[in-house]
């Protein structure tokens, strides 16, 4: 009993980390439309900077986090208007490739200045654990859930409570009818690609003290992970990505405790398959009715 | 009537497609005459077959990507399946057949195999489509790495080893040249074929409006199991000759990366378009070896420019200058010059 509670502990942990980039996949979808692949490499530069803050330049964990996060939304806006912007009205697969050219562009200058060697991740979050009738509960997942559970709660209410969020909501609804009713759709993809890449520079840093190397291409597999989960909850749909984040990280380490370590990966992709051939848009996703 | 027929053959001989041909078949002449007079280098050497594979990789996924427009993310899943499928294949009747009938036949077994696991794919494909279908067509891919990661046959995460003294099926680019040329051919014109006959059309016109494909009475379910059975079966023959040219082969390696470097030869190439993808597959193959040189810059380099051209291509001004110098356009134009002139003598 005390192994199912310690799997569900572990797997509510990485599943918040799968669920804060998934955000980012489902918000930049939900109002860009396109697949951002190369957000799971911001994941990667947002723990690189915490390394270089936090071993080179010598600064509080505190100055290093909230650089982190501000480096990656600024870098998150700069790769928008750079590469994704020119693209808008070009078709949904060069806008792909452009993304996969990106994910290449961050993993290769990751690789020239910090090389290919991994790096240990500095031990910015420092809390005892605790101990609940036998499953014991490090710091780092407390924070860890704790954070996130906040994020997802403040996420909430800006996208239903804020002028911004309203916007939002409004240019992933019909972008040419939120421009007639005044609203800047540039701005407010900004304003997404800022916050889904600030929330993956906080998945970096939870992802960086859990596994404690990073290396260039660190943040492939979590980003397509957090893709999937994406795709699961159903695509450009908040709570969906919350939820088909921590499912996904809940199944893939029952499977790892219960059934196979090696072939955890395997499972949680065949439970994804399955779900979408029973609900072709994801759990939460819309339906999407066709026109004839 | 007679003139009729000689017309026509030389109409044939000379079209768009029977051009395609030629132009493949000249590539690999040089390339044979280099290889087999010893001029080519050593570089040029190992990535022959490299090429080779990945023109057939690229030309199969345009069928899926081009002509269905479907997104498939999973296409080194379908080779990885045909290679190890394929090599042990050949590593059983090593001893029995000689190379000339034991490589074809392994490829087809590759590639048979591979097309039942393309249909299995294929059938999430009626319910789901575009960037469900894609998440899904990378799941399966991640699926068979992960399961022949674990299939003790195939040697497990270290992979197959083909110079196995039991087993020895490994062979020199040398070997396989005349291999991949006729894959190669084969791949293109069946897929030309394809492109042109009735079935072909029907696959575009479901790429294009499936309601409107499947009210004139189009079977959809077939063609899209059917495209993505082909597919597969290309992939995986493509597959057993690239494991051929490895020592060892490492399940890892066909991962969603390189289905990713797949379709971007597809799409810098031009979706639907066989020249492309042949010529992008050379040119992405060929350039990251050009530039190895500059070692630590070459990846970099190389993702700078894919960024490049596509922001270029979709550049409206870029297009208008594309469009006025491209050949057609200069052609046409000389042609108008002499008109005028003509027409000022008279």
């Amino acid at each position: 009993m005390s192994l199912f509670f310690q799997t569900l502990i572990s797997g509510l942990s990485l599943g918040s980390i799968y669920a804060l980039i998934a955000l980012g996949y489902t918000m930049v979808y939900g109002i860009a439309k396109m697949l951002n692949f190369a957000h799971g490499d911001v994941i990667m530069i947002g723990a690189y900077s915490v390394i270089v803050t936090v071993m080179s330049l010598n600064l509080p964990p505190v100055i290093a986090i909230l650089a982190s996060i501000l480096f990656c939304a600024l870098l998150g806006v700069t790769i928008e208007f750079l590469a994704y912007k020119p693209l808008r009205k070009a078709s949904p697969l060069a806008v792909l490739i452009t993304a996969i050219g990106v994910s290449y562009f961050l993993q290769n200058i990751a690789q020239l200045i910090f090389g290919t060697q991994q790096k240990a991740f500095p031990k910015i979050i420092d809390l005892p654990g605790i101990r609940i009738s036998g499953v014991e509960i490090n710091g780092i997942t407390l924070i860890t859930l704790a954070v996130t559970a906040i994020i997802m709660i403040a996420l909430t209410l800006f996208i239903n409570k804020t002028k911004v969020g309203k916007a939002m909501r409004a240019v992933s609804e019909d972008k040419e009818a939120a421009e007639l009713m005044g609203i800047s759709t540039n701005r407010t993809i900004s304003v997404t690609f800022a916050i889904g890449s600030a929330l993956a520079a906080v998945a970096s840093i939870f992802y960086g003290a859990t596994y404690t190397y990073i290396k260039p291409t660190t943040g492939s597999m979590p980003g397509i992970k957090a893709f999937t989960a994406a795709v699961f909850g159903g695509i450009g749909s908040i709570p969906g990505a919350m939820l088909g984040g921590i499912m996904l990280g809940v199944i893939e380490q029952y499977s790892k405790a219960y059934i196979s370590t090696t072939m955890s990966d395997a499972i949680v992709f065949a439970v994804l398959i399955i779900v979408l051939l029973v609900k072709p848009t994801g759990l939460l996703g819309k339906k999407i009715s066709e026109k004839v | 009537m007679a003139k009729n027929i000689f017309k026509n053959a030389i109409k044939k001989a000379f079209s768009k497609d029977a051009l395609t041909i030629y132009f493949v078949i000249a590539i690999y002449a040089v390339i044979s005459v280099m290889l087999y007079g010893g001029f080519a280098s050593r570089q040029l050497t190992n990535m022959l077959i490299s090429v080779s594979c990945y023109i057939v990789l690229a030309v199969s996924l345009n069928l899926v990507v081009g002509l269905l427009g479907e997104l498939s993310l999973g296409h080194a899943g379908f080779m990885s399946v045909g290679l190890f499928s394929g090599c042990l294949f050949s590593m059983w009747t090593v001893d029995l057949l000689p190379m000339i009938v034991r490589l074809p036949l392994s490829m087809i077994f590759g590639g048979l195999f591979a097309a039942v696991v393309g249909f299995v794919v294929g059938l999430p494909a009626l319910r789901l489509k575009g960037d469900y279908l894609a998440i899904v067509t990378l799941a399966c891919g991640e699926i068979i790495k992960n399961v022949i990661t674990n299939l003790e046959i195939t040697g497990g995460a270290l992979g197959l080893t083909t110079n196995n003294s039991d087993a020895f099926i490994y062979s020199k680019p040398k070997e396989l040249l005349p291999y991949a040329i006729v894959l190669v051919l084969v791949t293109v014109v069946v897929m030309m074929n394809i492109k042109k006959s009735r079935h072909g059309r029907a696959i575009m016109a479901i790429r294009d409006n499936r309601i409107a494909a499947e009210a004139t009475g189009i079977n959809v379910t077939y063609y899209k199991l059917i495209v993505f059975i082909l597919a597969a079966f290309f992939a995986g023959a493509a597959g057993v000759l690239y494991g051929h040219s490895f020592a060892n082969i490492k399940p890892a390696t066909f991962n969603y990366n390189m289905s990713i470097e797949i379709l971007v030869i597809v799409v810098l190439g031009g979706m639907g378009s066989i020249n492309g993808s042949i010529i992008a597959a050379i040119a992405l193959r060929a350039l990251p070896e050009m530039l190895r040189e500059f070692s630590d810059y070459r990846m970099l380099a190389y993702s700078i420019l894919l960024i490049a051209i596509m922001l270029l291509n979709s550049n409206a001004k870029f297009n208008e200058l594309k469009s006025k110098m491209s050949l057609k356009n200069i052609l046409s134009l000389l042609k108008t010059k002499k008109a005028k002139k003509g027409g000022a003598k008279q």
